[in-house]
Order: structure tokens, then sequence, then C-alpha cells
């Protein structure tokens, strides 16, 4: 097995992958927490909701579909300078957090969005008929309603952010894309290359099962 | 007491104005069960939410135990809405919640019932529609009657004095339709809650209402008590609500009254005069013959009515409808 591996150095694969799921961990958060308030932003303003802004929804769903539509590996590039005015430097695992952001959050927004429609517009009108307020419909009834859709909706992200943070490798964002490509890629240790491929599969796929899992326990129609 | 003072309602579709609701006058008192019928499309729904002001109506004043509810604020609008409770065709349950935290779910929106309170409460609805058994059952494992049971308990939690039922029993079956409607009577006698209950089965308004309604593209047609209404429909529309209630085919009832000989009647009991032997002694006294074309013994609400069709041959008809008028009996000449 050894000498099939001859490149490869377990510490360095040990670092690399804490490194991915930090890398993912971080912005998983950060995107959850940005791209939350803007979905529900995104479901409320739009066409016959409660808070219908026609304005309010045309601009921010403009910014989403910008963000959304340029390819992750140039908003790469185009992110280097603020992030190195966020945090000071565009390497190393934290220099790769404010691009994975800026690429999950309206990635997840949108999927808040879907995931309130989905959501039986009775209820919304039983709970107004209660005499609920805004925040109350939406902390009471939207988002209750919507888990198993925004738990989904998480998964997707995590899943999407582990290939971007794999890209993020291309502009020394650390992690196991750096590796594959430092290693594998430039210095043609092939075997490098498949152990990472293979780890990112694993976490990929445990990922899912996760999530998976928690839709089904959070489901109760 | 719920009144409409020229109430209309226009909804904006593509930029254009589409009427939903005419002008319309109404009132509903304190304590009774209101019904309003009609098709599809004819704006019950619409009359309905704008009770609760669910919709803003494009004209009109909404007076709610005399107070103009079209002018409340928001925080007036939400203290106001606590005391309509809602109950509708699908339920509307939250599915995340339990059975009690959905009968919770409006005391814990209002912000000023303790845990305790809502607690005892929660029990006690519980216990009223039947459900202690199932109060940590979610929405999805159980019945449509049982699911309608916990709207009902939902509807009920802050101690509204009105309850407004939108198709509430159009998605059940006809025996849970019963309970249901049993339940809604029961708890109208019981707490002297005024219940507005849409419906497009006149049987439903038969069973429960006091007063009702018929709605017709926008516009309420005719309006009275049931009793009256329903035995007496007036307008084409009520007529079809009653003749489909009663599963009569006009066609073959004209056919069947057409092989009919002599004068036909339709007389109308109401009350205790519905069981009195009175037919056959009308019939000894004036020496007139009489075959049953049709009828239909039953009650509305609790009142017993029978209407019975008959054909007359021979003897002393004036002194036959003079007998049946004096017994409280209310003839109409068919043919
Ligand atoms: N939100 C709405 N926007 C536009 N049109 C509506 C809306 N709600 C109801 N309508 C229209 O108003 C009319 C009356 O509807 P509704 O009150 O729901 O009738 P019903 O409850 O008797 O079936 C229908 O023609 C319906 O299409
Ligand atoms: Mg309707």
């Amino acid at each position: 097995m050894d000498a099939l591996l001859t490149n490869v150095d377990w510490t360095e694969i040990g670092w690399a992958s804490w490194d991915t799921l930090v890398m993912v961990g971080l912005s998983l958060l950060f995107s959850v927490l940005l791209g939350l308030p803007i979905g529900v932003m995104l479901f409320l303003t739009s066409k016959r909701q409660l808070l219908e802004q026609p304005v309010v929804y045309a601009v921010l769903s403009f910014v989403v579909n910008v963000l959304r539509s340029v390819p992750f590996i140039i908003l790469l590039i185009v992110m280097i300078p603020v992030t190195v005015m966020l945090i000071g430097t565009s390497l190393g695992v934290a220099g790769a957090i404010p691009p994975l952001v800026a690429g999950g959050a309206p990635f997840f927004a949108r999927l808040v969005e879907t995931s309130l429609r989905e959501v039986d517009r009775g209820i919304i009108e039983a709970t107004q008929a209660m005499g609920a307020n805004v925040r109350q419909i939406i902390f009471g009834a939207l988002l209750p309603e919507a888990l198993p859709g925004l738990i989904a909706g998480i998964t997707v992200t995590a899943i999407t952010l582990v290939s971007y943070a794999a890209m993020s490798g291309v502009i020394g964002g650390g992690g196991l894309g750096d590796l594959a490509i430092r290693f594998g890629y430039q210095r043609f240790q092939t075997d490098v290359m498949i152990i990472t491929v293979a780890l990112l599969v694993i976490f990929v796929q445990i990922l899912q099962m996760v999530g998976d899992r928690l839709v089904l326990y959070f489901s109760r129609r | 007491m719920i009144q409409f003072e020229d109430v209309h309602k226009a909804y904006q579709v593509a930029g254009r104005a589409v009427p939903a609701l005419q002008p319309t006058s109404l009132t509903i008192h304190a304590g009774e069960v209101f019904g309003i019928v009609g098709h599809s499309g004819a704006g019950k729904s619409t009359l309905v939410r704008l009770i609760n002001l669910l919709e803003r109506p494009t004209g009109g004043r909404i007076i709610i135990n005399g107070e103009d509810v079209t002018g409340f604020d928001a925080d007036d609008l939400r203290a106001f809405r606590r005391k309509v409770g809602m109950i509708f065709q699908h339920f509307n349950l939250l599915s995340s919640k339990t059975v009690e935290d959905n009968i919770a779910f409006p005391m814990k929106l209002a912000g000023v019932y303790s845990r305790a309170e809502i607690r005892s409460r929660v029990d006690e609805l519980l216990a009223r529609v039947g459900l202690t058994d199932h109060a940590h059952k979610y929405p999805a494992q159980l019945s449509g009657g049982q699911k309608q049971r916990v709207g009902i308990a939902r509807a009920l939690a802050c101690r509204p004095s009105i309850l407004l039922c939108d198709e509430a029993t159009s998605a059940l079956d006809p025996q849970t339709t019963q309970s249901v409607l049993r339940l809604l009577a029961e708890i109208n006698r019981e707490l002297g809650l005024t219940i507005v209950l849409i419906t497009h089965e006149m049987d439903v308004v038969r069973r429960v209402c006091d007063r009702v309604a018929v709605m017709d593209a926008g516009k309420v047609v005719e309006m009275g008590a049931v009793t009256d209404v329903f035995l007496h429909p007036q307008h084409p529309t009520t007529r079809d609500f009653v003749f489909e209630s009663e599963n009569i085919d006009r066609e073959e009832r004209q056919q069947d009254l057409a092989h009919a000989e002599g004068r036909i009647l339709r007389l109308t009991f109401r009350g205790e005069s519905t069981y009195k032997p009175l037919l056959g002694q009308v019939a000894r006294d004036s020496g007139v013959d009489f075959s049953i074309l049709s009828g239909r013994i039953d009650h509305i609400k609790e009142t017993p009515y029978g209407q019975l069709t008959l054909s007359l041959v021979g003897g002393d008809l004036a002194r036959a409808m003079q007998a049946l008028d004096a017994a409280d009996v209310h003839v109409e000449v068919l043919r």
C-alpha cells in the first residue's frame, strides 16, 4: 500500500483536511447567517406576500443573481481586494472565507426563498387571523414550517462550499484543494491527487447523509 | 353583532379592479349561527374575510360590537383579531407543531397568558373537542375530522366572541361533517359564540344555522330565517340549493306532476303540527281523496318540519284547504 502512495505525507493530509473543515464550517455559518435574512426578505417582499415591495425585491434579486451568475473562480479573484480590506490577507484559510461567503450566501438565500414558498399560504393566513405580527409570522410559523426545506438547503450549500473551498486552492486558499493543486497538479503526484479527491468525496457523502437524516427527522408531514 | 354598511370589495388583478362583493348591508346578531351559501366564486370567502379584515374593503363600514374596525391601527387590529376565531376548509394547522402546541399557538402569540393559563386552557379545549388522547400527535397523524377539531380548539383558545368558518366541513365525509356540525352547534349553545358559516351545501345550513344569506355573483340575493328561506325559497339560486340538498331532479319532478290527477298542493308543516295526524282527518271531513307524490320529514336545526306534495281528487276541496289552514299548515297550490 505504502509503496503505491510514496508521495503521501499523512500529517500534511490531516492538516489540509482540518483546514477544509474549518473553511467549510465557517463559510457555511456566515452564509447561513447572511443568506437566511436575505432569503426571508426576498420571500416577504415578493409579489402577493406580506411585505410586497417590488423595488426592494427587484434590487435584492438582482444582487443575488449577479453573485450567483459569476463563476466562482472569477468571484475568488474579484474578491481579493475586498478580502484584504476585511481581514488583511487574501491567503490561507482566513483569506478564503470572504469569497466563499460571497458565493454561498446568495446561493443559500435563493434556497431559503424557495423553501418559504413551499409553506402553505393558508398557514400564513391562519396565523395572521390569530393576530400575529410579521415577526411572529416569520419566527412562529414560516421558519418552523419550512425547517425541513431549510435544512436541505443548508446541506446543498455545505456541499457547494466544499467544492468552492477546494477551488480556492487556486489562489492559495489552503486545505485539500490547495494540496491537490500544489502537489497533485504542479508536481505530478497523482497519488496525492487521488487521496485528496477521495477525502472530498467522503466529506460530501457524510454531509449529504447527515443532512438527509435531519430533514427526515424534522419532517412532520 | 356584526354590521355591514354598504361594504364592497374589488380585487386588483393586473391593474384592473375586479368586483367580488357588490355593496352589501347586513346584520349578524350576537349569538346566532349565520350561514352563507352560494356557488364557488360567489363571494362568500370575500365577505367572511372582510369581517376579520384579512381583506380590506374597497368601501363601506364594518362595525363589530359597535366599533368601526376599518379604522383600527395595526395594534388594535391584532387585538381585535384575537377575539375572532377562524377555521378553514383545509384546516391550516402548523404541521411542525403537535396538537397541543397548535392549540396553544394563538395564546402564545397574544403574549398575555402565563404558562399555567395556557396549559390549563389547552387541556380544557382538548377535552371539549375530544382529543385529549391525541395531544402529542402531529397533524399528519390525524384524520380530517380530528384535524378540524384541532382547528376549532385553536380558534377558541383566546375566548373569541365570533367564530368564522370558511367551508369548514367541505373536505370531510358526511359522517364526520355531522359530528363537526354537532360540535359547532354545541359551542354556539354553550358559549353563546356568534358563528358565521360558509358552505355550498344547504344541508349544512339546515342543520345548524338560524339565519342564512344566499349569495350569487357577489350579491346577497336572499336572506332570512332558515325556516323561511329553506321551506319557501324565492330566488332561483336558492331554489337550486334547496332542490339539490333534497336530491330532487327538477325534470323528474315535473314529469311526476304531469302524470298526477286533480289538484296538486304542497303542504308545509312546521313545529308541533308536523306530528299531528292531520291528513286522514281532513280527508274524512272533506271527502277528498289524496295521494302523496313526494314528501320529506326532517329538522331545521331543532324545529321539525314536513313538506308533502299531494294530489287531491273529489270531495270538498275548499273545505279541506280551510281545515289545513286552520291547523297552521302552509298550503301552496302548484296546479
Ligand atoms: N385575492 C384575490 N385576487 C383576485 N381575485 C380574487 C381574490 N380572491 C377572490 N377573488 C375573486 O373574487 C371572486 C369571489 O371569490 P370568493 O370570495 O373566494 O368566492 P367563494 O368563496 O364564494 O368561492 C371570485 O371571482 C374570485 O376569483
Ligand atoms: Mg371560498
